[in-house]
């Protein structure tokens, strides 16, 4: 996995609450069997005006200029800020994957649905939460500013503003480690190999119908 | 030991391992898969030369891309239109069959949307944990699981190592007490949960549901209440182990048999909260209260009893709800203050996981039974959840019920709920649907989404627009 530790880019909005994961990436891109190429179609439906499908090429399609992330001014954009549950509806994981092969390292917003948040660390992609007071700065900020841009300190845990002054924010320490080493998680998961094996035996002992079932 | 809810419970009895930095090895005993968020894990074993940790944990079948239309469906998987589709359904089937994974294959007995399929079958029992790559996996909890969704990347986790690593959550505890009225199911107590909590109210929660109107309400509807604890914004949601339960689970196929389910059982029912146990946070609802519910925007939230009027976004109080009432209104292409009963319905939807079982099928006829689709209504799919729900529904004489009064009757799988088949609403049209998420473009491209119960959603399709279904029973009150 991609390591995250220091990233300064372009901002962009997506300014409404409970953004679900159908609008993020719509199910016709589901068929895929990849896990890249979903970045065309990043906001499929809101983007474009005709309706997308999977293998198209985008470049062709009629663009809806009233998107914000279509204006020339957040062209190239790497910050995403967002609104409340950001994320809610579906776990797919395509969701952060359109997010990132879009070019988005980084999401701030003042909270996030359980499944997408924990879909972000496993892609390299960093889900910041600030409160709805700074969002709300941060979103006046963005759109006084044209090429407004910030720096996200994950060690240092912390959004730098241009003015120099920063937000602090939380982050589990597990899933910090993860994502500043870039860690394999399975990897290592699989160093406590032993400790599953000694825990399925103790359980097939109390509960023996657990195991062997699905045959 | 002090008390404990059933999350906390399940959750004891699974923790390999917890480490210091706060998170913890969780041991999965079962693991569901269908086609659309398990390639790329597979793949991913594949690529890191890695191999299931272990087979019989596993469980998987097609669901969410295949056709449901009968001919469509004899023709197998080579018969599948839609290019994307085949390959998606038969690398499934390539996976499982290369890492020796059992699967319910497209035209099998046993086949069914996942959440349907694995309770059925008894795969499913009291007390496991179970994940598959889909937000909907909390359905099993009506069964005392401790059951959630995953990605893609903990469905390659589960599969290599039999563990996620994760946090614990928090506790709440929705009590609904008193008795539903006649033509409100569990469907609506659901729907009425999620307009009082909001869609991000469970956050970081595992939601319990307790109280009398769980305790006499049937597993199947059960299922449908936690189906859609997601949509409130957990991903956990259950219903401790009662009697009801354990019946439930008696003779099913993967489910122990004999003394040795006796003893699986003697376990089970110790699968409730303690009566002291702490609850982070509580919510109670009084039952008696509840009517059919319709939602009338797009977020599951936005949901008003059938008998009330359409929101008007100038008389929310915060700006952000006021944006939000005005773009869904516009979506929507309805009026505020405008009663709900009064919206025309192009199409109907009876299926999904949340609404596919057998008793939604019979609950479907009852009211359709005797009566025709109105002439306005463009199409009416009844979609059972499962080849086994197809057949019992046949057995007792259903699929004639729905063809007579003129609803489609169709092959199981996840369908117009979200419409990556050819089952999907045009821009524009009104769904009467029994699914879980009324999101934009959800059921199709500029589609508008009517959530409600089977019930409703058959009456719905008589009359060709959104009706209190107690007016076809007789019991308005």
């Amino acid at each position: 996995m991609k390591a995250f530790t220091q990233h300064s880019g372009l901002v962009g909005p997506m300014d409404r609450a409970n953004v679900d994961t159908d609008m993020i990436i719509p199910k016709q891109f589901l068929k895929s069997i990849k896990r890249s190429g979903f970045g065309p179609n990043l906001f499929d439906e809101l983007r474009y005006m005709d309706e997308g499908q999977p293998g198209q090429d985008c470049s062709q399609r009629p663009v809806n200029p009233e998107f914000p992330l279509n204006l020339a001014r957040y062209s190239g954009a790497s910050i995403l800020l967002a609104r409340k549950n950001f994320g809610c509806g579906s776990s797919r994981e395509h969701a952060p994957w359109a997010l990132e092969d879009y070019g988005f390292r980084a999401v701030i917003a003042p909270s996030y649905a359980d499944i997408f948040y924990n879909n972000c660390f496993k892609n390299g992609l960093l889900p910041v939460v600030l409160s709805e007071q700074q969002l709300d700065l941060l979103f006046a900020e963005m759109y006084a500013d044209e090429g407004y841009q910030l720096t996200i300190d994950l060690a240092g845990q912390k959004v730098v503003r241009p003015c120099g002054d920063s937000f602090e924010f939380d982050i589990d320490r597990f899933r910090k480690d993860c994502l500043v080493k870039g860690l394999d998680e399975i990897g290592l998961t699989l160093q406590s190999a032993d400790k599953i094996r000694d825990y399925e035996k103790t359980r097939a002992a109390d509960q023996p119908w657990v195991f062997g079932a699905i045959k | 030991m002090s008390q404990r809810t059933v999350y906390d419970k399940l959750w004891d009895s699974h923790l390999v391992q917890q480490n210091e930095d706060g998170s913890a090895l969780l041991y999965i005993d079962r693991h569901i898969l269908h086609e659309v968020t398990s390639p790329q894990a597979f793949e991913g074993l594949r690529i890191a030369g890695r191999k299931p940790w272990r087979l019989d944990t596993n469980l998987a079948t097609p669901d969410h891309n295949i056709s449901t239309d009968p001919a469509e469906r004899a023709a197998g998987v080579a018969g599948i239109p839609d290019n994307t589709s085949r390959i998606q359904v038969q690398t499934l089937d390539d996976n499982c069959d290369h890492f020796g994974i059992k699967e319910f294959k497209m035209n099998e007995m046993g086949q069914g949307i996942v959440h349907v399929m694995g309770p059925e079958l008894g795969a499913t029992m009291p007390g496991l944990t179970v994940v598959c790559g889909d937000s909907h996996t909390a359905t099993h909890g009506a069964l005392a699981c401790l059951a959630h969704g995953i990605g893609t990347s903990e469905v390659e986790h589960v599969l290599a190592s039999q563990c996620l690593v994760t946090k614990k959550m928090k506790n709440m505890r929705v009590t609904v007490d008193g008795a539903l009225g006649a033509g409100v199911t569990p469907k609506d107590v659901v729907l009425a949960i999620i307009a009082k909590i909001g869609t991000a109210g469970g956050n970081g929660h595992a939601i319990e549901f307790a109280g009398s109107v769980f305790s006499n309400m049937s597993i199947e509807g059960r299922m449908t209440v936690c189906n859609m604890a997601i949509e409130a914004g957990a991903r956990v949601g259950l219903v401790a182990v009662d009697e009801k339960t354990i019946e439930y689970c008696r003779g099913r196929q993967f489910m122990p048999a004999g003394e040795m389910f006796e003893k699986a059982a003697e376990y089970w029912r110790t699968l409730m909260s303690d009566p002291d146990a702490m609850f982070d946070t509580e919510v109670h609802i009084d039952g008696n209260d509840i009517a059919p519910q319709v939602s009338w925007g797009t977020s599951p939230e936005m949901v008003i009893p059938v008998t009330g009027n359409i929101p008007r976004a100038e008389d929310q109080t915060d700006v952000v709800k006021q944006k939000g009432v005005e773009r869904a209104l516009e979506y929507m292409g309805l009026e505020g203050g405008a009663p709900i009963s009064s919206v025309a319905v192009d199409r109907v939807f009876i299926g999904s996981c949340t609404n596919s079982r057998i008793e939604d099928m019979r609950a479907a006829a009852a009211v359709v039974e005797g009566r025709t689709v109105s002439d306005s209504i463009k199409q009416a799919l009844v979609v059972p959840g499962s080849q086994m729900v197809k057949a019992q529904a046949e057995a007792e004489g259903l699929d004639k019920i729905f063809i007579e009064a003129g609803l489609d009757w169709r092959e199981p799988g996840c369908s117009m709920c979200l419409a990556m088949n050819a089952d999907k609403l045009g821009a524009g049209e009104h769904c009467a649907s029994t699914s879980n998420r009324n999101f934009e473009g959800r059921q199709g491209n500029g589609g508008r989404t009517h959530l409600m119960s089977p019930e409703m959603a058959a009456a719905a399709a008589i009359a060709g627009h959104i009706v209190d279904v107690r007016e076809f029973t007789g019991d308005q009150s």
